[in-house]
């Protein structure tokens, strides 16, 4: 079993802390996807689990051995790099077979694992190939193909799609996904691109800054973030934040207004709130509808329409002064420059305090 | 007047000097050569004898001359001992300064130095070193423990090739060096550890990643280098003069002898020619091997 446990996992380049101080505990076969923006330390967080960066401080276990001190090789792991790193002068089979090769296997073995790495990947046709004869989609299933033949407890994928067009990405993913299935292997998967982390992580962990900002399934990051950074990095298009008073406060529930905004009542934890306090006011743009007849919500005039057949995503400069976008029904009928009423759905209202914290119940 | 023309003019503007000095340096002077090796041309003109076309007679006579061919192979000898010494030691060095030892910086510039030494003031300091009581004999008698008398490094037949191999290598190998370095430079650091994740050791690395990552520098080595060597003159005007008894006669000394020594300027611009075409030879191997893995990648 390939538990991976992270226990205080420190770096610091000179003064500079890079990783602060992460805890992880990853079961054997999980999805796990390291979602943050460029120089969050998800790379340097996965490297330092592949044993090319050394950690300052902390520990690393997998399958519970510690492995701060071990090279790469010992830690029964696997990498594929954003750039494939395929060995540009041997064939696709010798790309595949290298840590076998070089570890020195009975030829009759590593060609029967070549096979099979080759068929579970349509390799096949491909093997005595060059990487440069191949497209990049074809690389990175060489990459993940050296990884497989070698049978690692953990696989690690860095970025590994970015390198692909988007009609690539969404196959590899695809691809990449059933792999898991078909393996049950562990598996950390480094992005920035939150989509691919929704897809395909069992569970996500955010980084920012070199903390972890929630560590979740997917669902449960897009639904109760615990921070306005996880709010706004997960989910497409992002939730709009619209800075709100509160009215009036109760222990499990907090009014709040703003202006061009009607009272609203949202459950949150209200008890350490006082009346007048600053908040922010999370929703998503597809938890927005446009209010008929009944008082609208909160008004502003439509200054962005883009109609992409069942939905319409507008933008709306409320009178607040702020700018909210929403999801709505592609048989509504607005146009741009009407004044329209945006309705939020109370329950799926997002409440964050000062600290930027959730005040979710 | 269209842009495109005006860029091309523009163009030519700019390429005018270079063409310029190359024309009257390099290409002028090379057809000179190629007109003045089918004539009996003499360095000091004889009024009464005048200049005629002699048509392939000085390269025909090259041919009869064993003193040319010797040179030839003598110079042949020595590029196929200098250029592996010389690329290993160029590699080695951009190796040790490619990491990240601590003053790495100033030993690159120490490892550069003997290149910007002119090669006159590296003869004079090696021949004294080569001296019977230079460094070299010192170092050979203590290391045998006076089992090995000093030898004349230089006046010894059968030292003296090796000699200004060994000088030759050291004076020119941080060019080599140079251009190594820049080799590894250009290897994605992450085939290294894509390497390292698969299990590679340093040996292993060094075998599967960066020689094979280096085969376009290797190329590109190994025929400089060898045009380089093949141009060998200086060291052996300095220090041997050819000798002793010839065995450090070379392919260009031959050509200076021929034609400033003896007046034979025929002759040696016949040897010029040969010369030529000979460098163009490596040249063109160099653009089919760089060209076939060109298609590879």
């Amino acid at each position: 079993m390939a538990d991976l446990h992270l226990t205080q996992v420190r770096k610091c380049f000179g003064n500079v802390d890079i990783i602060k101080g992460i805890d992880l505990a990853i079961r054997h076969g999980e999805f796990i996807v390291f979602v943050g923006p460029s120089g969050c330390g998800k790379s340097t967080l996965l490297r330092m689990i592949a044993g090319l960066e050394e950690i300052s401080s902390g520990e690393i276990t997998i399958g519970g051995r510690v492995v701060n001190d071990l090279p790469p090789k010992e830690r029964s792991i696997a990498m594929v790099f954003q750039s494939y790193a395929l060995f540009p002068h041997m064939t696709v089979r010798d790309n595949i077979a290298f840590g076998l090769t070089i570890a020195g296997e009975p030829r009759k073995e590593i060609d029967a694992k070549v096979a099979d790495a080759a068929r579970i990947l349509k390799l096949d046709a491909l093997l005595d190939r060059k990487p440069s004869q191949l497209s990049g989609g074809q690389r990175q299933r060489v990459a993940i193909g050296r990884a497989i033949v070698r049978n690692p407890d953990v696989f690690l994928f860095d970025e590994p799609l970015s390198n692909l067009d988007a009609a690539l990405r969404v196959n590899t993913r695809a691809e990449i996904a059933k792999l898991h299935r078909d393996l049950g292997a562990t598996m950390i998967y480094v992005t920035h691109d939150q989509v691919e982390a929704m897809t395909l992580a069992d569970r996500i962990a955010v980084l920012d800054g070199g903390v972890v900002r929630q560590f979740g399934a997917p669902m449960d990051l897009y639904r109760y973030p615990d921070n306005l950074f996880v709010a706004g990095f997960i989910g497409s298009p992002k939730m709009n934040f619209i800075p709100v008073k509160a009215l009036s406060v109760s222990a499990d529930t907090i009014t709040l207004n703003a202006e061009g905004l009607d009272a609203l009542t949202v459950a949150a934890k209200g008890a350490e709130i006082l009346p007048g306090t600053a908040l922010t006011l999370g929703i998503r743009p597809e938890h927005i509808t446009i209010s008929h007849g009944a008082t609208p919500r909160h008004q502003g005039s439509v200054v962005l329409l883009e109609r992409l057949g069942h939905q319409i995503f507008i933008e709306v400069a409320t009178l607040g002064g702020h700018s909210v976008t929403a999801l709505i029904d592609g048989e509504e009928e607005v146009e741009l420059g009407h004044t329209v009423g945006l309705t939020y759905d109370a329950s799926k209202c997002h409440l964050f305090d000062k600290n930027a914290d959730s005040l979710r119940l | 007047m269209s842009y495109i023309k005006r860029d091309r003019r523009a163009a030519w503007y700019m390429l005018a000097p270079a063409l310029l000095m190359i024309g009257v340096f390099i290409v002028l002077p090379f057809l000179m050569s190629v007109i003045l090796s089918f004539t009996d041309q003499r360095l000091v003109p004889n009024p009464n004898v005048p200049t005629s076309f002699i048509g392939w007679r000085n390269y025909v006579r090259l041919a009869e001359d064993g003193d040319f061919l010797n040179a030839f192979w003598r110079t042949a000898t020595f590029t196929i001992l200098v250029v592996p010494l010389q690329s290993v030691m160029g590699l080695g060095a951009a190796l040790l300064i490619n990491t990240k030892l601590p003053m790495r910086n100033l030993f690159r510039g120490i490892y550069f130095l003997p290149t910007v030494i002119s090669m006159v003031v590296v003869s004079v300091i090696w021949s004294s070193l080569y001296q019977r009581e230079g460094f070299f004999n010192y170092a050979v008698t203590a290391l045998s423990f006076g089992a090995v008398q000093p030898i004349d490094w230089l006046q010894n037949p059968y030292t003296a090739m090796p000699a200004l191999v060994l000088l030759s290598a050291w004076q020119g190998f941080p060019f080599q060096m140079v251009v190594y370095l820049a080799g590894l430079q250009g290897i994605s650091q992450e085939l290294y550890e894509a390497a390292r994740i698969e299990g590679a050791n340093r040996w292993q690395e060094f075998w599967h990643v960066t020689m094979p990552g280096l085969r376009n520098t290797h190329i590109l080595v190994a025929i400089t280098t060898t045009i380089f060597a093949f141009k060998l003159f200086t060291q052996v005007q300095l220090l041997t003069q050819g000798g002793p008894s010839s065995v450090t006669d070379t392919l260009v000394r031959v050509m200076y002898m021929q034609g400033f020594r003896q007046g034979k300027v025929g002759v040696g611009a016949a040897a010029a020619v040969v010369f030529f075409l000979l460098v163009l030879g490596i040249s063109l191997v160099q653009r089919l091997l760089v060209k076939e893995e060109r298609a590879i990648q």
